[in-house]
């Protein structure tokens, strides 16, 4: 698909008084694809998100959404695109069916209802009111008023955070269903798991700034190289471990006790590393071998971990 | 769900029909809420009956039922556009109804045009049910009932602006204090049950100027005795309307 992108951010620049939270954010969104805007919590995701939709006024750089001006064109953009905030959006008094029957009056060709309730087993929420619903619940309520009106491009701010792991699951599902059925979909997360099941392309984003994007493969390289991971004591001595290793094979303690050997794991490697162990009086433990994550990119872009 | 269930097909659908869905919910949300039934049909309603029946507060010469039903008339109008509209709306700005409204297909000035006209189905009713009230109780109105008309929107408009005001620019919390002390306030000191000439002159004169007293004492020139036009009271409610209605135009923040 020789399609425009559905989103343009070039030179974003938005300010809450002294803080920069977006700080010349540069992102294109292809159409078509899902992208994931991973980063870390206070990132920037949620400000660049909502200026996208038309709640934020940027301070400097320019914003187009499906070639719309999120604030200027908000009439003509808002039935064309779903969102999903992070929380909250609900009558309190409102169930979960009156809601989205609702916001489905609102558009001129909804999905239906009661088709859409069953897919995100919203059916068991009965006549309870949001205010009583539990958070997976509103989740998932949240997540059906963004595609209800079958929108051409749905922005999720992170829509599985807090779900238990099935529900998690079920949502990942209609997002792949969206994109096969030729939704563009924006979702932000913290979770790098998500990013890399979900994602055709993530935008890695921290302190304000788009610092790598890419798909999952490309941001880890192909995954030629691979990682050795386990734990220990803390302040081993790397140079003495790279030394005992083969040529182009690295060693690092990206968080304390935490310890990263990178390059080509086989099991002559595995067993060098034991016996280093074992002559140093170190237990190794959780020893897994891993290709290399988006977590490592994050970590070696930024130093920082996703989730901290 | 088979393919092809999500291809797009946006469009917003036409504004009358969004308009109509979004009044039947803001109603229906009113309707369901104990605490707003209780401010807007049940305080209005043992009011007129306890201070009817039961000669509490002299109520001057004539019928009990002839002072009080155009102060009750205000009173509701009061509860509906003032107190429950704004306690209403404080809450949905604060649980993010009004942010996720605002990235549907509704434009904000049709969400507002929503919120008057549940505002203006809620008084209907509770008038229809005041005034079926007094008439049993008794009452016998007087004058035109246009005038009774114009000075119930003037008020509606008056107390929605105000009461915007306040949602729009308070905490939520702040916001339910501070509309629920305003109301009693108001209705000890608004003419609504206690006639304003048993206040001290300096005080009379200041309570006449509030917008519950301008709209009780307005319903009461027409419907009690009979005036056709009260114009001060009108005039008074108006500079309300735009002075309220102005500011929240002003300084209302939808987050």
């Amino acid at each position: 698909m020789e399609n425009e992108p559905v989103v343009q951010v070039k030179g974003l620049v938005k300010r809450y008084g002294t803080k920069t939270a977006v700080d010349g954010l540069d992102l294109v969104v292809a159409s078509g694809a899902v992208t994931a805007v991973l980063g870390p919590n206070g990132a920037g995701k949620t400000t660049t998100v909502e200026t996208c939709e038309g709640y934020r006024r940027p301070d400097a750089g320019t914003v187009r959404v499906l070639g719309l001006d999120p604030v200027a064109d908000a009439e003509r953009l808002r039935p064309r695109i779903g969102v999903m905030l992070q929380s909250g959006g609900v009558y309190s008094g409102a169930r979960a069916d009156e809601m989205l029957r609702h916001m489905a009056k609102l558009h001129a060709h909804p999905l239906d209802v009661d088709v859409l309730i069953e897919r995100l087993g919203l059916g068991s929420c009965g006549r309870t009111t949001y205010r009583r619903l539990s958070g997976g619940q509103q989740q998932r309520l949240a997540l059906a008023l963004a595609v209800v009106g079958r929108p051409e491009l749905v922005f999720l701010d992170e829509p599985t955070a807090g779900l238990d792991p099935q529900a998690r699951r079920s949502t990942w599902d209609l997002v792949r269903e969206l994109r096969a059925d030729g939704v563009s979909v924006v979702l932000t997360t913290h979770f790098m798991d998500e990013a890399e099941a979900l994602a055709d392309d993530v935008a890695i984003i921290d302190a304000g700034r788009v610092i790598a994007q890419g798909s999952p493969e490309q941001l880890c390289r192909g995954g030629a190289e691979n990682t050795l991971r386990f734990t220990g004591r803390t302040g081993l001595d790397l140079g003495s471990l790279v030394k005992a290793l083969p040529d182009g094979s690295e060693a690092a303690e990206p968080v304390p006790g935490t310890y990263r050997i990178t390059g080509t794991v086989d099991p002559q490697l595995l067993a060098t590393v034991t016996s280093w162990c074992a002559q140093h009086g170190v237990m190794p433990e959780g020893i897994s071998v891993e290709r290399h994550t988006l977590e490592d990119v994050f970590l070696e872009l930024t130093g920082k971990e996703l989730r901290a | 769900m088979s393919a092809g269930t999500y291809t797009p097909r946006p469009g917003a659908a036409p504004l009358p029909r969004m308009i109509a869905a979004q009044t039947a919910l803001e109603t229906r949300m009113l309707l369901r809420n104990g605490e707003q039934l209780l401010l807007t049909v049940i305080i209005p309603t043992l009011l007129l009956v306890l201070f009817s029946a039961v000669d509490i507060v002299d109520t001057g010469s004539g019928a009990s039922v002839d002072f009080l039903a155009p102060g009750i008339l205000a009173l509701a109008v009061m509860s509906t556009a003032f107190t429950g509209q704004a306690i209403a709306t404080g809450f949905e700005r604060r649980y993010g109804v009004l942010k996720r409204l605002g990235a549907s297909p509704l434009p904000r000035w049709a969400l507002m045009a929503a919120k008057t006209l549940s505002v203006l189905v809620t008084e209907v009713l509770q008038v229809l049910l005041l005034t079926a009230i007094a008439f049993a109780l008794g009452w016998s109105p007087q004058g035109n009932p246009l005038s009774v008309l114009l000075l119930l929107v003037l008020g509606t408009a008056a107390f929605s602006g105000l009461g915007l005001l306040m949602a729009g620019t308070l905490k939520a919390e702040a916001t339910l204090a501070a509309a629920n002390l305003v109301f009693l306030l108001l209705l000890v000191g608004g003419g609504v049950i206690v006639p304003l000439d048993k206040f001290p002159d300096a005080v009379q004169s200041v309570l006449g100027l509030l917008p519950i007293s301008a709209l009780s004492e307005g319903l009461r020139d027409v419907l009690q005795h009979g005036a056709s036009m009260p114009w001060a009271q009108a005039g008074i409610l108006a500079v309300w309307a735009v002075l309220g209605l102005g500011a929240a135009a002003k300084f209302f923040r939808w987050e």
